[in-house]
């Protein structure tokens, strides 16, 4: 290792272990997937065109969650609906 | 009791078919009747990295067809006359391989190999499935790089899932990690993910690093697979791993930086 190499050492040492954060947590979260069945996106999707009909909420305010307890699978559903639309404006006149 | 051995990676571009042309020579070089089988239909290149391109007639769909026998197609190595290569076909589509005709092929080889190495494809498609649904044991190859790291993880999902010893209820594969383009000085300078950090990640034993080397793309220039290199860092890596495999206990090797002088370390190479 040159002194060149020493001097620019610091900023190299953080990519391997950044890299190997980043894979620690993907790969986490894809086990936990592992047997999720292939329709969650799908289903996802749908659920979505059917809410944006009444509420403004997009594909980020939808959680769905698979658990699996004691033999069950408890499919978990979490949809964030935006504030009352016209409070929120009448909030913001004020 | 002959034994189906895998080589994948789910990643392109790893080493696979270098790893493939290796352990199926070291294992023939140290006496074992071995058959090294191409599974990428289309994108054939286990014959050039054998040295055997200028001899292939028939290749391996043909045999599944019909159209050869096994004994027509399979090519005997020049330097070892107890391994031979089974060819991928280069112009079929992959529809030809059928879970029925890839399982009479790997049966009737059974009964006169020792060792029936698969080389797979990319990807995880038909062909790389096929490679890995008879498999007893699997080499897992994986760079010391994230994309890399994460498909092998995928692809152990799969050896886990979609083998037939799976389906059979039978033992699980043995999977074996194997990690090439490993660069020893990168990794100390910590900009290279380590042996322990690819280890944790994917859980499963370490059979062999094989070190970064120009020695790798000079034996694949003459289609003379690097195990036989005995002076290159890697053809010894490889021959270590094939000792490994066969049970004997061999130090790591490569791991870590070469020794350099005091003035290369001043001023670098």
């Amino acid at each position: 290792m040159s002194i060149l190499d020493y001097l620019t050492r610091n900023r190299n040492k953080k990519s391997a272990s950044m890299a190997k954060e980043r894979l620690q947590i993907i790969l986490a979260h894809e086990h936990t997937n592992d047997d999720a069945p292939d329709y969650l996106p799908a289903l996802k999707q749908e659920l979505l065109a059917v809410v944006s009909k009444y509420a403004n909420i997009d594909l980020g305010d939808i959680k769905v969650n698979l658990d699996r307890e004691g033999g069950f699978d408890i499919l978990e559903l979490n949809i964030t609906l935006p504030e009352n639309e016209k409070k929120a404006k009448a909030a913001a006149r004020r | 009791m002959s034994k189906v051995i895998v080589v994948t990676s789910g990643k392109g571009g790893v080493g696979k078919t270098t790893t493939s042309a290796s352990f199926s020579t070291g294992l023939a070089m140290r006496g074992h009747k071995t058959v090294v089988i191409d599974f990428d239909v289309g994108l054939r290149n286990l014959d050039l990295i054998m040295g055997c391109e200028r001899r292939v007639v028939y290749d391996f769909v043909n045999v599944i067809n019909g159209e050869a026998t096994l004994k027509q197609a399979l090519i005997r190595d020049k330097a070892y006359d107890n391994l031979y290569i089974l060819p991928a076909s280069q112009t079929r589509d992959k529809d030809a391989f059928s879970k029925e005709g890839v399982g009479k092929v790997i049966d009737e080889l059974k009964e006169s190999f020792d060792f029936i190495v698969c080389d797979s494809p990319a990807g995880i498609e038909r062909g790389a499935l096929m490679a890995l649904y008879f498999a007893d044991e699997a080499l897992v190859v994986t760079n010391p790089e994230v994309s890399s790291v994460r498909d092998s993880d995928r692809i152990l999902g799969i050896l886990s899932a979609k083998s037939k010893r799976a389906e059979d209820g039978l033992d699980p594969i043995k999977e074996h990690l194997v990690v090439t383009r490993y660069s020893p000085s990168r990794v100390e300078s910590g900009e290279m993910l380590s042996i322990d950090d690819i280890q944790e990640l994917l859980g499963i034993k370490l059979l062999g690093i094989i070190p970064e080397s120009p020695a790798v793309l000079q034996a694949s220039n003459s289609g003379v697979p690097v195990v036989r290199d005995d002076d290159s860092n890697s053809g010894q890596a490889y021959q270590d791993l094939v000792a490994r495999f066969l049970g004997e206990e061999r130090p790591m090797r490569f791991m870590g930086p070469e020794k350099k002088g005091f003035l290369q370390r001043l001023f670098g190479t």
